[in-house]
């Protein structure tokens, strides 16, 4: 039952991987993935701050001249550091953020399985 | 002047009322009958915390800013029913309301727990008081609502106009006898443990408190969300911002614990996890307050930024935390019959997966919200961890998450062997035909969104089909589980099929798109009492011939120099058109914003739902069987 | 044998979990008492971005390699006529244009030629050069968040970067750091 639900997982993770779109549709999902950083809590997407629209017009500029998602975000990150990302990529630091609740969701799959099997006998 | 000396002295009353209590009740915990001191006491207690919250209220309404924090946020100009809610949207008046509630709750504790054993009542009123002196201390010393400043300023600086709003003045106390009320759920389950009293009968009693706590919570977090949705302009109502989180979680394990005690009510299963479930609920609301009145984390809403107050509460928590620890391992009597009582396919063991489930979506919000700091502590580096991640995490757990939910209800206690097996997968066959044909003409993640429409489309059906043929047997937990699968399938349609218009345009001007006309015909200014009110008139010629008329507005404050949006929102059954207008600095146009977003009526419909589910089990009469 | 076991595995989970929440207590309380303010690299030196931009008030156009020589140190200040506090700033900016030793370079962030053009009769122009960032671009590509903003510039690297308007205090520091 556990592995069954393992593998279902990766499946769906992997099939919700960004799709190509064109580009206006690309800024908008790369803008939401970008916090306003003069703002309280807000996506570049959502905010209206100077700021904001200049990373809009930044983005659609980059993209326009043939940056992928991957290297507008390797771009910003280098000149604003890794906060400016919603999404927190996996890298080293991340891995127990991303893996920690799986772990946990695992453990506890195990211990309520285990306590079937002890009561069979 | 003179009601913040009654408010503080009031506190300092309150105080000794509480060590009084205190001393009574260990001196009266071997007697056979409880001292009607302690009844007064408990009163006077109350009534000394409502005296010091309304001499805040009565020092906000009359604009006595001798009071600091008076002061700090309110304004001679503020409208009275916002002068009185600005009370407790602050720091220090918010801290008075915790207390008002934790008073509240042992007070009506001691009332009602008549047909409980007197130890149990004594050793729940300790637990209360202990947290209860922890706050009285830590609001007179470090969050006294009650500061004078001298000059005596003839105006104050609160006069944020996004504050000033009908459902964000009322979220705080509902949020609040939720979150707070929590308390008595863990000060009654610590003494059960050492009592060892956990019983059916006691499961009854703890029920109501938790039915209660659960309600309001709920609720809580809905008008939160409305006004985040009505007021903030941008549409959304959820954002996975800490302090949003902070309120679910306690939410997700005292929903669990919900589904525990109506266990343990049929039988003595699953204490652990009552007990467990019980302290971290509140622990997790106090964990919250940490966070966020700390300065530990940046957020939209946080409150004060004072490490030494985040200090006080960060070691008044773990204390709570270590003493609940200590408690469970040495007096909680593991039941080691546990899980042979029961068969694997069987509602104790689909309740056993709630469980687990909810403590997994559990883990990833804490863990989502308290890693940043966590790294920044130990590496310092900052990181971001926003929407994307609680949605890769969250969304294909759904699935399985609302099959249990929908098969879980139907099976027998004990052991099952699942009737109706052949309805039960019509109706998955059924929901699946539902789902793709809703979705064939959207193309965007096809197979994901079937999945969870499916699951979400099949729990709709079996909890309506559970409404009609079980009628009035388990009416509260249908209504409630009705209505959480309506909450998921709204929010999954509104997901799928938002649609979203951002462009800039300038008086007169027009914009064309799939059909649909945009006219921006004019703006209308006109000064108001404290700001200039912009107000653009739009009409939208949608491409089936309606016409639709739009207001939003732009309102220039200079006092404090801000500017605010209010998006024009027209609400219908079935969907909500939304549009906001932006300026644009140093240009002529503006930048507006259109959204059509359906079924958000039936999102905030569902909560009401549940929590009506709520109500009607909170009300129930006990059932002979 | 087996009950003596049990009692061991549970003080075993007990102890876990206290060492479990006794280094979380420690990592709040650490993160409390290192309460700051998230500024990013501010300290990290940086190579200066490659960009080209207009001229203010005219048609050329002009490179961040044709501007910036390895050898001079220049300050690039972000500035607009309707920034409230680069006003503040702004006769501390006067005073550094007296200095030969740093070249001041101004990036007219947003703004609109003519409130511009104003903006300077009315205060002065400390500036030997005034670049054009129309849509804001420019200053992401040098890491800023708004206005004001100034970065100190040797050698064609970032020294130091200042976020908000200027004071007597930087000032000092600005004029300690010109080699």
């Amino acid at each position: 039952m556990n592995y069954f639900k393992i593998i279902f997982f990766f499946f769906i993770l992997l099939n919700s991987n960004e799709l190509k779109a064109d580009n206006e549709d690309l800024k908008n999902q790369i803008t939401k993935n970008l916090r306003c950083l003069i703002c309280q809590g807000q996506s570049v997407y959502d905010s209206d701050s100077e700021f904001a629209n200049s990373l809009k017009v930044t983005v659609e500029e980059k993209l326009n001249d043939g940056f992928s998602e991957e290297q507008i975000y390797l771009f910003l990150k280098d000149k604003y550091g890794q906060w400016i990302l919603y999404d927190p990529e996996l890298n080293i630091n991340t891995y127990i953020l991303w893996l920690l609740p799986i772990l946990l969701f695992l453990i506890g799959g195990a211990i309520i399985f285990k306590s079937f099997i002890f009561t069979k006998k | 002047m003179l009601s913040s000396t009654i408010g503080y002295y009031s506190l300092i009353l309150g105080l000794c009322s509480s060590i009084i209590i205190f001393y009574f009740s260990i001196i009266n915990y071997q007697d056979k009958i409880l001292d009607i001191k302690i009844f007064y006491f408990t009163f006077f207690q109350l009534f000394f915390v409502i005296i010091s919250f309304l001499s805040l209220v009565l020092s906000f309404i009359y604009s006595d800013f001798s009071n600091e924090t008076v002061f700090n946020n309110s304004h001679t100009t503020k409208p009275l029913f916002y002068k009185i809610s600005g009370t407790w949207g602050n720091h220090e008046g918010s801290l008075l309301l915790w207390q008002l509630v934790l008073t509240l709750f042992i007070f009506i504790f001691l009332f009602k727990s008549n047909n409980q054993s007197k130890q149990y009542r004594i050793l729940t009123l300790l637990f209360q008081e202990i947290i209860i002196i922890g706050f009285f201390i830590f609001i007179i010393k470090t969050s006294n609502p009650f500061n004078y400043i001298f000059p005596i300023p003839k105006q104050g600086l609160g006069l944020n106009p996004i504050l000033q709003d009908p459902l964000l003045a009322i979220h705080p106390p509902i949020l609040y006898v939720g979150y707070v009320g929590s308390s008595i759920i863990f000060s009654s389950v610590l003494a059960a443990t050492i009592l060892n009293i956990i019983s059916r009968d006691w499961a009854s009693h703890l029920k109501k408190w938790i039915l209660v706590t659960w309600f309001f919570l709920s609720l809580g977090i809905l008008f939160g969300s409305i006004w985040a949705y009505y007021e903030l302009g941008w549409g959304g109502f959820w954002f996975w911002d800490p302090v949003e989180n902070v309120s679910l979680m306690p939410w997700l394990t005292l929903t669990a614990l919900l589904h525990c005690v109506l266990v343990l009510e049929k039988k003595i299963v699953l204490t652990s996890w009552v007990v467990i479930l019980s302290i971290m609920t509140f622990t997790l609301s106090m964990c919250g307050t940490f966070l966020v009145r700390s300065g530990i984390l940046n957020s939209v809403h946080s409150f004060a930024n004072d490490p030494e107050r985040g200090l006080y509460i960060l070691i008044f928590l773990f204390s709570l935390i270590f003493l609940s620890i200590f408690i469970f391992f040495f007096f909680h009597k593991q039941n080691i019959k546990n899980y042979s009582s029961f068969f694997w396919l069987s509602k104790e063991t689909s309740i056993l997966i709630n469980n687990w489930f909810m403590m997994y979506f559990l883990s990833v919000v804490l863990i989502g919200t308290i890693y940043p700091i966590f790294l920044e502590v130990i590496s310092s580096q900052k990181i971001s961890v926003g929407p994307p991640f609680y949605h890769k995490l969250i969304i294909p757990f759904l699935f399985p998450f609302l099959l249990a939910m929908a098969i879980g209800p139907n099976l027998k206690w004990i052991k099952s062997n699942l009737e109706n097996k052949v309805n039960l997968i019509l109706f998955f066959v059924l929901s699946i035909f539902v789902s793709s044909f809703i979705l064939k003409n959207s193309d965007q993640k096809f197979l994901i969104n079937t999945f969870l429409l499916s699951s979400a489309f099949y729990l709709f059906f079996i909890s309506i089909r559970d409404l009609f043929t079980k009628k009035l047997k388990n009416f509260s937990q249908n209504i409630a589980h009705f209505g959480f699968s309506l909450l998921i399938l709204s929010i999954l349609l509104n997901n799928i099929f938002s649609t979203e218009i951002i462009f800039n345009l300038k008086e007169s001007e027009s914009f064309e798109y799939n059909g649909n006309k945009i006219i921006f015909n004019e703006i209308i200014q006109n000064n108001q009492k404290n700001y200039v009110s912009i107000i653009g008139n739009f009409t939208i010629e949608n491409f089936d011939g309606k016409i639709d008329n739009f207001k939003p507005e732009l309102r220039i404050y200079n006092q404090p120099n801000i500017v605010t949006s209010e998006a024009d929102i027209k609400t219908s059954f079935l969907s909500d058109k939304f549009m906001v207008m932006n300026l644009v600095q140093n240009q002529e146009y503006f930048n507006v914003r259109y959204q059509v977003k359906p079924f958000m009526i039936w999102i905030w419909s569902s909560v009401v739902l549940i929590c009506l589910g709520a109500l009607i089990g909170f009300f129930k009469k006990k059932n002979e069987k | 044998m087996v009950f003596l076991k049990k009692k061991m595995r549970s003080k075993f989970f007990l102890f876990i979990i206290i060492l479990i929440f006794i280094i979380i207590f420690l990592i709040f309380y650490k993160g409390l008492t290192n309460y700051s303010i998230y500024t990013p690299k501010i300290n990290i030196e940086n190579d200066i971005p490659v960009f080209s931009a207009n001229i203010f008030d005219s048609d050329l156009q002009v490179s961040s390699k044709e501007l910036f020589d390895p050898k001079k140190s220049y300050l690039l200040n972000i500035w607009s006529s309707w920034c409230v506090p680069c006003r503040d700033e702004h006769a501390l900016l006067m005073d550094l244009s007296k200095d030969e030793k740093v070249n001041l370079i101004g990036l007219n962030y947003k703004d609109r030629l003519n409130n511009a053009k104003n903006y300077l009769n009315e205060l002065g122009n400390p500036y030997s050069k005034i670049l054009v960032d129309e849509t804001g671009t420019i200053a992401i590509e040098w890491g800023a968040f708004g206005v004001p903003e100034t970065f100190l510039i040797y050698e064609n690297k970032v020294i130091k970067k200042y976020i908000g308007p200027l004071n007597q205090q930087f000032l000092i520091e600005i004029k300690s750091l010109i080699k």
